[in-house]
């Protein structure tokens, strides 16, 4: 989601909504604006929820700043523009207010950002002291090149370089249940950190005290999930934490969106009988919930005039007790303030409103949008084409009701040249083991092409 | 009078002409493309009898107005003569028409045409002329423009511009064109209509009719004082002041002296008794001459195959897309309606209207000697889509006949072509198919096929029965810089 789309969004909620306030922050005496999303109100530090970690008490604010979307110098955040350099200044103005007023849960990656979040969140984080953030990062050893254990080894080393850090508070074993060419999930897994060894070099960091907290992230093939938890239960490995996707879709309709992923209430039931701390990480599906097509945004309003959509999914994400945090991936100044302001402090959902966003969530799958969260990992496409943006430029129009042919082509040329869209997919399957969310890309090229071919034919 | 009336319909008619080439709207072509097709060189070549034998008598009653107002290169050079008179007053003078040279060039026109020798005909023709120069020097411009527009309109959400994509589609065409305009520029600014009274074929033609004409400039010996003024802004360079002539031949009333006239001696009058010669234009039937080809060996682009694939990553970028080469084809590919190469290069003026109108990037000028600056087709930006039949629909001079949208997807203007080495999934093991999957005719099936290096993998086969010739596999394959897979023309297409 980008600024002005954002911004466009919040120009469509109902004229004189006002800020959401508690009764704290009215007596601050803020003005209102007509735009909940683009007041000046900040939120009262003292009120963020914090989550207590059990095996290290430590004490995290439950939103969480994802290091995978930060600015860049031109408009757009690293991930569409894998060209442009990250706005540093503004990454240092939005974690100095993030630990201004609360938050101190910081997460990133080797592979975030082309490469360079790791080094934009140590640049921004090495102002402050060190114990006031915890930093989270992954071995992201996904490609081949990396498995070797010497080559995982150094990356690990290289994120302390860049994180400017001796330890890492939260260290993620990244996205265990993708698979690569030629090797199904579990084969991929053992590849990555097994056989290698590098699982339990991982082990004695953490009796070192390099690493505080060792868990994995999960996507995808739920067999490494279980496989994994069973080892915690024999007791081969302890996972202090484990991260998976949730959101008010994915909660039940994980599997309705596509079969072959899980919803995230069996997720999220298997992390908390055994006591693990969960972090949650897509609670707005890449941005897609905040955007809400007119009719569904209409029934959150009548239900909370003065909530975003973005709002009730950040609410929804962090009720559930046995989560230690949230992460939001903030490309701008204006999604970081709502979201502490959303958690400062949290208003858990009720009952009937979550019968309100499981019914909202069911009017949205009817949607049939292509579940795509613009993680960019498919990307390079080798044959050129822009598959984030073809699928963001899809969904997009679906929320628009009646879009005449012209515009809809006329568009779609705007938002991706024509040897980068869906006609020149050749079926290569090269990006199907790296998406996240399984989405069979080629498939979906395919019938967006024959829309197109529908819309030009017409 | 005379001189305002043709100002006013000179500028209706130009600006027509210029929107059709500019390209500017579809509908404008759909209102306007009739002011293409009463050109007369393209009239002539459609055999459209009514308009000709309408031109005919237009000159037979008006002279050669239609040289001042329906014209376009008339009409062009018109305004550089204006700034070269604005630059110096007074600056023409009479001269005795070049018989020989208007009617030599005039022979070997009209052998070029009958034999079909295009490069002698596309460059002389005077509407043809000025299309090249709208389309190569000025539609690009103009398409930049737009483009420029349709960012902003962005800002606005408003999305009612369609991009252009600007290429060089050739060299040579461009190069003719800025030659032509500087040329004839240049010469409109110093003497008015050189090229109309020497070189212009159609001017020729008319003159015949013209010096009948009912209406005609002439001299009332009585009230002229012999000023001299009329011949010194005859940009025809046809009145003689001193003998009181005027050379109906050559002048393409336009009422400029009229005008300068301060005694209104002058004037635009009907003649009496006048042997008034009504003659219509027989054109020959073309015997099917078979012509030589000239055309090189049947040698396949053997491309260095694929695009490099860019090295995986898994954190977002875009990759680089190298461009597609035109393969070299031994039979050049032209649009459904033109029924073969051989009829669209005797009928085609080279005007370049059927390139504006094209809105896939297909259509583009050939560099073929023999097929000089005529259209041909080529895949690299896009196809010959089934519902489009804009080039059939504008062409002024039935090269590309009028063809129905249910009837062009039958018509096989060519056949594609496999070549084995730039295969993707035979060069890099790639699955692939893009050409079987979206061919519209359903021609191409994906079977196994060892590789030379005992690999198998899964190659097109093609149904060259099926395959109508649309491009569509050319543009969509993967390989670059040369398709694996390309068209090649049929010599006479088969409905």
């Amino acid at each position: 989601m980008n600024r002005r789309d954002f911004i466009k969004h919040s120009a469509t909620a109902v004229a004189g909504t006002s800020v959401l306030l508690t009764a704290c922050r009215k007596a601050e005496g803020l003005t209102s604006d007509s735009n909940s999303g683009l007041t000046s109100n900040d939120s009262d530090p003292s009120q963020m929820t914090m989550r207590v970690n059990p095996n290290t008490g430590d004490r995290v604010s439950l939103l969480g700043f994802g290091m995978m979307r930060l600015p860049t110098t031109t408009t757009g955040s690293a991930r569409e523009n894998a060209d442009a350099p990250i706005d540093q200044e503004a990454v240092n103005e939005m974690v100095d207010y993030a630990l201004a007023h609360g938050v101190n849960y910081f997460d990133t990656s080797p592979v975030y950002c082309q490469g360079h979040s790791e080094n934009a969140t140590g640049i921004a984080l090495s102002r402050h002291p060190r114990s006031s953030y915890f930093i989270a990062t992954k071995l992201s050893n996904f490609s081949e090149g990396a498995w070797p254990r010497k080559e995982s080894q150094a990356m690990f080393k290289r994120s302390l370089e860049y994180l400017r850090t001796d330890y890492v508070d939260y260290l993620l074993l990244h996205s265990i249940g993708g698979s690569s060419r030629g090797r199904d999930a579990i084969e991929t897994f053992n590849a990555r950190y097994m056989d290698n060894g590098i699982l339990d070099w991982l082990v004695e960091q953490k009796q070192k005290g390099v690493i505080r907290n060792l868990g994995f992230s999960y996507h995808g093939d739920i067999r490494v999930f279980d496989m994994l938890l069973q080892w915690h239960d024999e007791g081969k490995y302890h996972w202090d934490f484990v991260q998976i996707q949730l959101n008010y879709l994915d909660w039940h309709y994980a599997k309705r969106n596509n079969p072959r992923n899980t919803n995230a209430s069996y997720l999220y039931a298997e992390l908390e009988k055994r006591g693990i701390p969960g972090v949650i990480m897509e609670p707005l599906l890449g941005g897609r919930l905040a955007k809400q097509p007119t009719h569904i945004l209409k029934e959150m309003k009548r239900a909370d005039i003065h909530a975003t959509p973005a709002e009730w999914a950040f609410r929804y994400a962090g009720t559930p007790e046995g989560i230690l945090t949230v992460l939001s991936g903030m490309t701008y100044m204006e999604h970081l303030r709502e979201n502490c302001r959303t958690y400062s402090p949290l208003r858990p959902i009720t009952a009937e409103e979550d019968a309100l966003l499981m019914h909202l969530a069911d009017e949205i799958c009817n949607l049939n949008a292509i579940p795509c969260t613009a993680c960019n990992y498919c990307m390079p496409c080798p044959y050129g084409l822009n598959i984030p943006a073809i699928f963001s430029y899809y969904n997009n129009m679906l929320t628009e009701q009646n879009v005449p042919a012209k515009r809809w082509l006329n568009g779609y040329d705007r938002a991706v040249p024509r040897e980068r869209q869906a006609d020149h997919c050749i079926g290569c399957d090269h990006c199907l083991p790296h998406c996240p969310q399984r989405i069979h890309i080629p498939e979906e090229m395919q019938k967006i092409d024959n829309l197109v071919e529908q819309l030009k034919q017409r | 009078m005379l001189r305002k009336i043709r100002i006013v319909l000179a500028a209706l008619f130009y600006i027509a002409v210029t929107l059709l080439f500019l390209g500017v709207s579809w509908r404008i072509n759909l209102w306007l493309g009739w002011v293409a097709k009463i050109q007369f060189l393209p009239a002539l070549m459609a055999l459209n009898f009514a308009v000709l034998a309408g031109l005919v008598v237009l000159t037979l009653v008006f002279g050669r107005l239609y040289c001042s107002i329906i014209c376009p290169l008339g009409v062009m050079q018109d305004i550089f003569a204006w700034f070269g008179r604005k630059a110096k007053k007074n600056r023409y003078s009479y001269s005795p028409e070049k018989k020989w040279l208007r009617y030599s060039v005039l022979a070997v026109f009209v052998v070029c045409l009958i034999v079909g020798f295009a490069p002698v005909t596309t460059l002389l023709a005077p509407y043809s002329a000025y299309g090249r120069i709208i389309n190569a020097l000025f539609k690009p411009l103009y398409d930049l423009l737009i483009n420029g527009l349709a960012v902003i309109e962005t800002r606005f959400d408003s999305y009612m511009l369609s991009e252009a994509e600007i290429w060089m589609r050739s060299v040579t065409t461009f190069v003719v064109a800025l030659l032509t305009l500087g040329i004839l520029g240049l010469l409109a600014w110093r003497h008015g209509r050189t090229y109309c009274n020497t070189v212009c074929p159609v001017g020729t033609i008319l003159s015949f009719f013209a010096r009948f004409s009912l209406f005609r400039i002439q001299i009332n010996e009585d009230k002229c004082r012999k000023c001299s003024l009329c011949e010194k802004n005859c940009k025809a360079a046809a009145i003689d002041f001193k003998n009181g002539t005027v050379d109906l031949t050559r002048c393409v009333v336009c009422g400029d002296c009229i005008d300068k006239c301060h005694d209104g001696a002058i004037g635009f009058k009907i003649v009496q008794s006048s042997n008034r010669q009504s003659s219509i234009v027989q054109s020959s039937n073309e015997p099917d001459v078979s012509r030589r080809a000239f055309l090189t060996g049947a040698a396949v682009a053997v491309g260095t195959a694929a695009m490099a694939q860019a090295k995986i990553k898994v954190d977002g970028g875009l990759a680089e897309i190298e461009d597609k080469i035109a393969p070299h084809r031994q039979t050049p590919v032209t649009p459904p309606g033109s029924v073969s190469a051989r009829n669209m290069n005797r009928h085609c003026t080279a005007c370049q209207l059927c390139v504006s109108a094209c809105p896939n990037n297909v259509l583009r000028p050939s560099t073929d000697p023999l097929r000089f600056m005529q259209p041909e087709m080529s895949f690299e930006h896009g196809y010959c889509r089934p519902e489009c039949t804009r080039c059939s629909q504008v062409c002024p001079t039935g090269a590309i006949q009028a063809v129905r949208q249910e009837d062009k997807s039958f018509i096989h203007i060519g056949h594609a072509v496999w070549i084995e080495q730039n295969c993707i999934p035979v060069v890099n093991g790639d699955h692939c198919g893009a050409c079987a999957r979206n061919c519209p005719a359903d021609a191409i099936q994906m079977v196994e096929h060892a590789t030379s290096d005992g690999r198998t993998v899964q190659v097109p086969a093609i149904d060259n029965e099926r395959c109508i010739g649309c491009g569509k596999c050319e543009y969509l394959c993967p390989a670059r810089p040369f398709s694996a897979i390309y068209v090649e023309g049929r010599s006479t297409h088969i409905s």
